[in-house]
């Protein structure tokens, strides 16, 4: 019996692969991160000896705004790429990666700050616990995020990446925006909540 | 992005390739199965190593049952005893039931949407040799654990590992990180298979298949995967606290530090209830295929089966505390979770009613996969009565921790999904070779496995009314617990009796069995629709699919199910 | 068309396994001890309740929850008759009646929405019932006040052993809890019992007596029991706690109010002074050896809180929580190779002389 008469597949649209997909893999990382969150939010106030976050935490503005102002750049760089502008690309791209970078930086430097000067480790108190699993698991997608990023610029700046590629290149960026929703999550449980919490 | 179909007029279709029958060596063989992207394969390498890890689980359950027949018995030892069960849980809920759900969704997803491959066929291949390492990691643990004073060996700690047991304290040597870091690897190849389900899903159906019109097993394997995205993770969570608890000094679960051990408990068990729901999809996944097909009927009811499976998923995310009913929480805690307990079981029963409207008024064909799902049908009822029981917290005051829970979710997943993966076997397996299974063989399969089974798990039910606990490796004499023991370790030895003919009926079948058509059991998924084998690239030109069931249409011009719709 | 294999019934066939275990499941599901033998009365307070029925409640908050637990049942009995009756039903109404009948396709039917609906209201219905009864029983067992002079105890899990302390008598013991009987007429004499742990998570279960709840470290539950038979009942730990999990056994005493008191003021006491010659050697020997390292004797140098409190060692009815009864000759094992009795426990062989095992034994045994 013959089955197969095709149905005017020109009409026939569906959702784009490389998109469904990164947003799906988002959706996991989403549900990770809310469990680490809600390990920080429920040992708020509870850590039996210092020191406290009031006492150790600064707001990290520099680092902050490394991060997001490297959301609006990779903007504009998929811009560029939609229009053809292949070095306009590397460069905005370029402006994000070192941007991550800066991020990575000054999330290191915090970390070199709060371990060796203000003695606070994972292993200090359950607010440490919390404290250094989150923005860790947060500053390790900025370093995936990081990788991915150089990934694609090697291939901008080998001439390789067209506007055939916006797709790809959209792909990423989704998971870009992504580590910085994550870190504005961040910023209001750690920095601006949890110091203002009384221990 | 559309799907764009170009056919070159100089284009040879490549002959079928049939499993097994591929020229070569034996090593060309193997490096094929090794290397392959197709997702048939996969799915055939998925139920093969989830069967494989089902007869070594199944063997340290006799083990078990053995140690268990008579009181004060020395057969194991109490550490070998409390390793096996902890394998064993571990094995079949990660090892077994999520590979055999993966394996029936890589092989027939694609068909049933009328796609060549999966979305990420790469993926595909990542997620099963992630997952297949992860289970001859775990199984390492037996030789590579030992640790200090030699107190490793296979993790013993509980399939779920409370905390503190799983602290460095009390768990000397190696054996909760194989446990922690098998399920952290296998917890990588489940997302990434189901991230390929949903995206295979959403974005390569065939023209004309709409959600809408989406087989009832598709819907199920799209909710498992959202599932399995949602609560894995949850997961990985768990296994990155308690090793940063266990190496770097975390005060996560650490109760001496200001910790909290009932944490481990909240956060395991969101991933956990999920779990046992992804765990039981197939089971609605499979017997929604079959019981239609041999009624000779439309599924009874298709919208409200959608929307009970999601129902019943985005329920099972807000249930798990009701693990928790004696840990000490409110009242107010506990009747919330009594009450979105009692909440899922209504698009569960939902279900069952729409199976059973199914083969009303139609014609029953008694062919193996029926009769298999009808037995699923009596047992997860069961089952799902023992759960509505047990969502009852009072009722679970007494009863938790006891062998009635374990009666309870033996009979959901022995009596239900496994019987149910035992029906899809024999329904798809003339697709997947080409040869009919032999129905005497199965029958005796059946009956042996339904008398062990049930002398099996049923006395349990009562063991639990007479206050036996779990996990003891050991009873006393005199409790009134001998003899339901005897009887439950008895019926161990049929049930193995019933899986060798099973085993054997497949190879048997192969060989000599009967040669199937394309559509042996006359039924009217797009799967149907292709040669058994399908070739490697499944259909020659897309189907056209004007309705839920495309061959229905084809077979019967005059009375097509798009005008019913 | 394509094959189709020929229809063969075999009704009989599959259905014969279900009938026998169906009608006998049923059956069983009577609830009470009555299939059970009873075990002979013999004197009030030592008769062994042996067999832990739930559905065989000897105190109140056992009985409460049965309120819920019986209509539970009784709903979902229900529901199994009128389902597998449909099922049944259906499997024989609808059965192959020969070669001719693959011919003709049934009505194909699509749903229907009315139906539907009654099997949505129904269940929901039924789920507002059972959630309104099971919300008042827990509020009514779980937090049910506690009168001002409610005996308490504290309970505090090992691995693998429990430590019982009456805070206000100032009494520490181990393995055993004594509690006055109250009567179901008289004014009501719960028992307030505190569950902490030190090591990890382990669980307080004594079926007849009341529903289980779990001694959790750093944190402190609350139970309460009310029992109104005396006797021994026998509990066991319920939550997987480690190696000799199986055998963390607890008993609890009841006793009329009359020997309860007898027993406080025993407990109260310190044991009397060894008076036999080999007796009085071990009590050396106690204190020569380890053995203080770990166990307490009141009044004495011991002061050990990692093993049990062995004040009072010698009117305890078993020895190593439950693993075996509280003979000198049990005793004489236990001391040989604890391990041999109880394989991983933390007590460890002191590799004792045989003259030290002996004098031990008849020391430990005037601890009364």
């Amino acid at each position: 019996m013959n089955y197969a008469t095709t149905e005017n597949p020109a009409d026939w649209k569906l959702p784009s692969a490389r998109k469904l997909g990164i947003l799906t893999l988002i959706l996991a990382e989403s549900a990770l991160f809310t469990i680490f969150v809600v390990a920080y939010l429920f040992y708020m106030g509870k850590s039996l000896n210092g020191p406290y976050p009031a006492d150790v935490l600064e707001f990290p503005l520099l680092g902050s705004l490394a991060l997001f102002s490297s959301s609006g750049t990779i903007f504009l760089a998929e811009r560029c790429l939609r229009a053809g502008n292949k070095p306009g690309f590397s460069l905005w791209w370029g402006i994000t990666t070192s941007l991550g970078i800066f991020f990575i930086y000054f999330t290191g430097a915090e970390w070199y700050h709060l371990i060796l000067e203000k003695n606070l480790t994972i292993a200090t108190n359950t607010f440490g616990t919390t404290f250094y699993s989150l923005v860790g698991l947060h500053a390790f997608h900025v370093i995936v995020g990081v990788l991915l990023l150089i990934g694609i610029l090697i291939s901008a700046l080998r001439g390789r990446l067209h506007s055939d590629h916006t797709e790809h290149v959209e792909a990423i960026s989704y998971y870009w925006h992504f580590v910085d929703c994550i870190w504005i999550v961040v910023l209001t449980v750690v920095y601006i909540l949890s110091v203002r919490v009384p221990q | 992005m559309s799907q764009e179909i170009t056919i070159d007029a100089n284009y040879r279709m490549p002959e079928p390739v049939r499993v097994g029958e591929e020229t070569g060596s034996l090593t060309r063989v193997f490096q094929q199965l090794i290397f392959t992207v197709d997702h048939k394969k996969l799915g055939l390498m998925y139920i093969g190593a989830g069967l494989l890890f089902f007869v070594i689980a199944g063997f340290l359950a006799a083990l078990m049952r053995m140690q268990l027949a008579f009181p004060n018995n020395h057969f194991l030892p109490p550490d070998v005893f409390n390793q096996s069960f902890t394998m064993h849980g571990t094995t079949m809920v990660f090892l077994v039931g999520m590979p055999l759900a993966f394996g029936f969704a890589n092989y027939l997803v694609p068909l049933m949407i009328g796609a060549r491959d999966m979305a990420f066929p790469r993926l595909n291949a990542f997620g099963f040799w992630v997952f297949f390492f992860s289970g001859l990691f775990l199984y390492f643990s037996y030789i590579g654990a030992p640790g200090l004073y030699a107190a490793g060996s296979a993790p013993d700690a509980g399939w779920f590992a409370y905390s503190p047991l799983t602290a460095k304290a009390f768990s000397r040597g190696h054996s909760t990180d194989y446990w922690t870091l098998s399920l952290l690897l296998g917890g990588v190849g489940s997302v990434a298979t189901a991230l390929n389900i949903l995206v295979t899903v959403f974005c390569m159906r065939c023209p004309g298949m709409t959600l809408g019109r989406l087989p009832i097993f598709v819907w199920c394997m799209v909710v498992l995967s959202f599932l399995v995205i949602l609560a894995l993770p949850c997961l990985s969570a768990c296994q990155i606290m308690i090793s940063l608890d266990r190496y770097l000094g975390a005060k996560f679960f650490d109760t001496q530090a200001g910790g909290d051990a009932v944490l481990w408990q909240h956060f395991f068990w969101i991933f956990g209830h999920p779990e046992v729901y992804i765990l039981i999809m197939p089971a609605f996944a499979i017997t929604s295929e079959v019981i239609p097909v041999f009624s000779r009927k439309p599924i009874f009811g298709y919208p409200i089966m959608v929307a009970a499976v999601v129902a019943i998923a985005f329920i099972s995310l807000g249930v798990w505390a009701h693990h928790m009913f004696c840990v000490g929480m409110v009242s107010l805690a506990n009747a919330f979770f009594v009450t979105s307990t009692l909440l899922v079981s209504v698009p569960t029963g939902i279900k069952i009613f729409n199976w059973l409207a199914t083969m009303y008024g139609g014609k029953l064909r008694f062919e193996l996969p029926l009769i298999f799902c009808i037995g699923f049908l009596f047992q997860f009822l069961i089952a799902g009565l023992t759960g509505v029981m047990l969502a009852v917290a009072p009722f679970t005051w007494q009863l938790s921790d006891s062998y009635f829970v374990v009666a309870h979710f033996h009979y959901i997943l022995i009596g239900g999904l496994l019987f149910t993966i035992f029906a899809g076997i024999y329904y798809w397996y003339p697709k997947a070779f080409g040869k009919m299974p032999d129905y005497k063989l199965g029958l005796w399969h059946f009956a042996l496995f339904s008398i062990g089974f049930h002398m099996t798990f049923l006395p349990q039910h009562f063991l639990g009314f007479l206050g036996m606990p779990r996990r003891i490796y050991t009873y006393q004499d005199g409790r009134g617990w001998d003899t339901m023991n005897l009887i439950s370790t008895i019926g161990v030895a049929i049930q193995a009796a019933g899986i060798l003919f099973f085993v054997f009926n497949l190879i048997y079948s192969y060989i000599w069995g009967k040669k199937a058509g394309d559509d042996p059991w006359d039924a009217w998924t797009l799967e149907w629709a292709t040669t058994s084998p399908p070739p490697e690239y499944n259909f020659a030109k897309f189907p056209v699919v004007k309705s839920r069931r495309p061959l229905w249409d084809a077979k019967h011009p005059e009375d097509p199910d798009w005008k019913h719709e | 068309m394509t094959d189709v294999s020929p229809i063969r019934s075999y009704i009989s066939g599959f259905l014969k396994p279900f009938i026998p275990t169906a009608t006998a499941s049923f059956l069983l599901f009577a609830p009470g001890a009555a299939s059970f033998a009873a075990e002979p009365e013999a004197s009030p307070s030592s008769e062994i309740h042996r067999i832990a029925d739930i559905f065989a409640p000897l105190s109140r908050p056992a009985e409460l929850l049965l309120e819920p637990t019986y209509l539970v049942l009784l709903i979902c009995l229900g529901i199994f008759i009128v389902v597998m009756g449909v099922l049944v039903y259906v499997l024989i109404k609808f059965r192959p009646r020969g070669p001719e009948d693959h011919l003709e396709e049934p009505p194909q039917v699509y749903g229907s929405y009315n139906i539907e609906m009654a099997w949505t209201v129904i269940p929901c219905l039924i789920v507002f019932v059972l959630v309104l009864v099971s919300a008042r029983s827990i509020v009514e067992i779980q937090d049910q006040p506690m009168p001002e002079d409610a005996l308490k105890i504290r309970l505090i899990g090992h691995q693998w052993w429990w430590e019982v302390q009456y805070p206000d008598l100032g009494i520490i013991t181990a393995n055993e809890i004594h509690v006055p009987v109250s009567s179901k007429n008289g004014p009501p004499r719960p028992t307030h019992i505190i569950l902490e742990s030190a090591d990890v998570i382990h669980s307080f279960w004594v079926p007849q007596l009341a529903g289980k709840t779990d001694l959790v470290p750093n944190r402190v539950n609350h139970t309460w029991i009310e029992p109104f038979k005396t006797g021994v009942f026998l509990g066991n730990c319920a939550e997987y706690c480690g190696t000799q999990h199986a055998n963390m056994l607890l008993r609890v005493i009841v006793q009329t109010p009359e020997d309860f008191q007898k027993w406080v003021e025993n407990q109260k006491q310190l044991p009397s002074e060894p008076k036999d010659a080999i007796a009085i050697q071990g009590k050396k020997d106690f204190y020569d050896l380890s053995c203080v390292s770990c166990h307490k004797i009141d009044s004495t140098p011991a002061e050990g809180v990692f093993g049990p409190d062995l004040t009072k060692f010698a009117i305890r009815q078993t020895l190593g929580a439950g693993v075996a009864a509280n003979t000198a000759e049990n005793l004489h094992a236990w001391l040989v190779d604890p391990d041999a009795l109880k394989p991983g426990c933390y007590m460890p062989d002191m590799k004792l002389s045989p003259q030290q095992l002996d004098s031990l034994v008849a020391y430990l045994q005037t601890l009364k």
